[in-house]
């Protein structure tokens, strides 16, 4: 097969094609906040609801059969995306916040006790942050954070340093959603083994954009979710090795979860089901299988290197505009994701006048607070990339930013 | 609707680049802070007021997009004069008269915070709540 042609699948992207504001062609660089669908995923939402919807396990009935069925292929799909082992090894949540919070919720309250240590890092996503924030206020768990260098990346010899201090959880991003900066997660993964340590990898950002594969990494848990990689809101993901899930008590408790329940109690059902309680995102699912197919069908490898050349050439392009300073590492330690401040003008003035030019950017600390005040910023602007963005979408970012300092002036 | 011309009149760019209500009196009779926590846009406004009650003189600091620092600039300038008791009856139509533009509900709460801060100042609260602006 031959390198995917990117210009060309924009089409299976139909919001891609409308305009805004006064007539502008939309140009969508706010990925990273969620990504858009393309037909696929659109059309076996819709087909699922027009042809096998019903609620799923336990349905005698042909309906709830067909959707049981698809749900669970679902999973075996979406498990099959991360090379993990089995599909029991992924329990569906809500969205990544809710994979780690039921990681903090279930293995850590059943795990952690006063006087130990959690190792997160400075460049975390919010969601990384106050689950575990909360379990330290609740369990008078220490949490230690390995710093972020200028340049945007994570201090390892810190990181090594704070390991002798040998916490019980690593939990870090895998990419930030600021500083684009990709962490080296296989080393630092194995490096958290030696000293002991269980891992939760936050792949936000990086099961969208890159190949990951979560035997290789041998990492414990990942948490991913579906909007910000072509599927559907509603439905995330949280991979667990099966070890530590079959140990883990329940998560939420009602329906599904439960094996058989009387007036005092209940027994727990098998992973994954354990996790999952209630009826769940069903048509959520379909769409999240139909988003990886089409992710596959392009490639990982194929759409990190479109997104790398991207991101190469943003940097260039902005680093031309005087005024204007550009967060995080090199283009070769980075994802698609550039985040960026110009003098004497405040994010939300820069994401309003480039609205008006069609250009959909981010502004504000981007669920990372911490991390601006690391960088003595309270706000930045950030553009990102996904697989359907193109190198004359950042001349119009460039062309933006321009009027942007005209009105400025 | 309004273009972008209009959003970002030349009166709101030249309030921000320079405003002329900008600063901290020191003694004041009246100060008060607050934040927006989605943007982090800050506001401080200090006051002085005579005996009859009337604000002699207002400064407003802090940081933040040219929305909400052209307000607080423009606002600084409109209650000069005026008793506590008609800066309590202010609404949010007053700033968006005094803005001249239309706004949405996010870029809303940048122009809004400059008043919410005033009112919590003048009504003497320890905090600036939402209905202060309805």
């Amino acid at each position: 097969m031959g390198a995917p042609d990117f210009a060309a699948l924009r089409a299976d992207f139909p919001i891609l094609s409308r305009r805004v504001g006064e007539g502008k062609p939309l140009i969508y660089l706010d990925s990273t906040a969620t990504a858009q669908k393309p037909v696929s995923v659109l059309a076996a939402m819709d087909e699922f609801y027009r042809q096998h919807h019903a609620n799923i396990h336990r349905g005698i009935h042909t309906l709830a059969e067909e959707a049981t069925a698809r749900y669970e292929a679902g999973r075996e799909r979406v498990a099959r995306f991360i090379h993990a082992p089995a599909a029991a090894n992924l329990i569906f949540t809500r969205n990544t916040t809710e994979a780690i919070n039921l990681v903090a919720y279930t293995w850590a309250r059943a795990h952690l006790k006063a006087g130990d240590r959690l190792l997160l890092t400075e460049m975390e996503h919010h969601s990384n942050l106050v689950p575990w924030q909360i379990l330290a206020a609740e369990r008078g768990v220490t949490l230690d954070f390995v710093p972020v260098t200028p340049e945007g990346l994570l201090d390892l010899e810190a990181y090594r340093a704070l390991l002798t201090r040998e916490p019980k959880l690593v939990a870090f991003t895998h990419m930030s959603n600021v500083l684009g900066t990709i962490n080296p997660a296989a080393e630092m993964i194995r490096l958290a083994h030696e000293a002991g340590a269980i891992v939760l990898l936050d792949g936000a950002q990086s099961v969208p954009h890159l190949p990951v594969d979560v035997q290789a990494l041998d990492v414990d848990f990942l948490a991913f979710s579906a909007h910000k990689m072509l599927g559907p809101s509603g439905i995330g993901a949280l991979y667990g090795k099966m070890t530590l899930l079959q140990a883990m008590p329940p998560f939420l408790g009602g329906g599904d979860m439960i094996r058989r329940v009387s007036l005092q109690g209940f027994q727990a059902n098998t992973v994954p089901y354990k996790f999952e309680a209630g009826t769940p995102a069903i048509a959520e699912a379909i769409g999240f299988a139909a988003a990886v197919e089409y992710l596959e069908r392009v490639g990982m490898e194929a759409i990190a290197a479109h997104e790398q050349r991207l991101v190469a050439y943003a940097l260039e392009r902005l680093g031309e505009i005087p005024g204007l300073r550009v967060l995080g590492p090199s283009a070769s330690m980075r994802g698609g994701v550039v985040a960026f401040a110009l003098e004497g003008i405040h994010p939300h003035d820069v994401a309003q006048i480039l609205d008006r030019e069609g250009i959909a950017v981010r502004a504000g600390h981007h669920c990372a607070q911490p991390l601006h005040e690391k960088f003595g910023l309270s706000a930045t602007t950030r553009a990102s990339f996904y697989l359907y963005n193109q190198e004359w979408e950042i001349d119009k970012l460039v062309e933006g930013i321009d009027t942007v300092k005209k009105v400025f002036g | 609707m309004c273009g972008m011309d209009d959003f970002y009149r030349e009166l709101i760019i030249e309030r921000y680049k320079t405003p002329l209500y900008r600063g901290h009196l020191e003694p004041h009779d009246i100060q008060f802070e607050d934040e927006n926590p989605l943007c982090g846009d800050h506001i401080e406004v200090t006051l002085r007021v005579d005996e009859e009650g009337r604000i002699r003189e207002a400064r407003f600091d802090g940081h933040g997009c040219a929305i909400s620092q052209a307000s607080a600039d423009l606002l600084m300038e409109a209650i000069l004069g005026k008793t506590l008791e008609e800066v309590k009856q202010l609404t949010r139509q007053d700033v968006l008269d005094l803005l001249g533009i239309e706004l949405g509900p996010v870029r809303l709460k940048c122009a809004l915070l400059p008043l919410k801060v005033l009112k919590a100042g003048v009504y003497g609260l320890g905090e600036a709540g939402d209905d202060l602006v309805e």
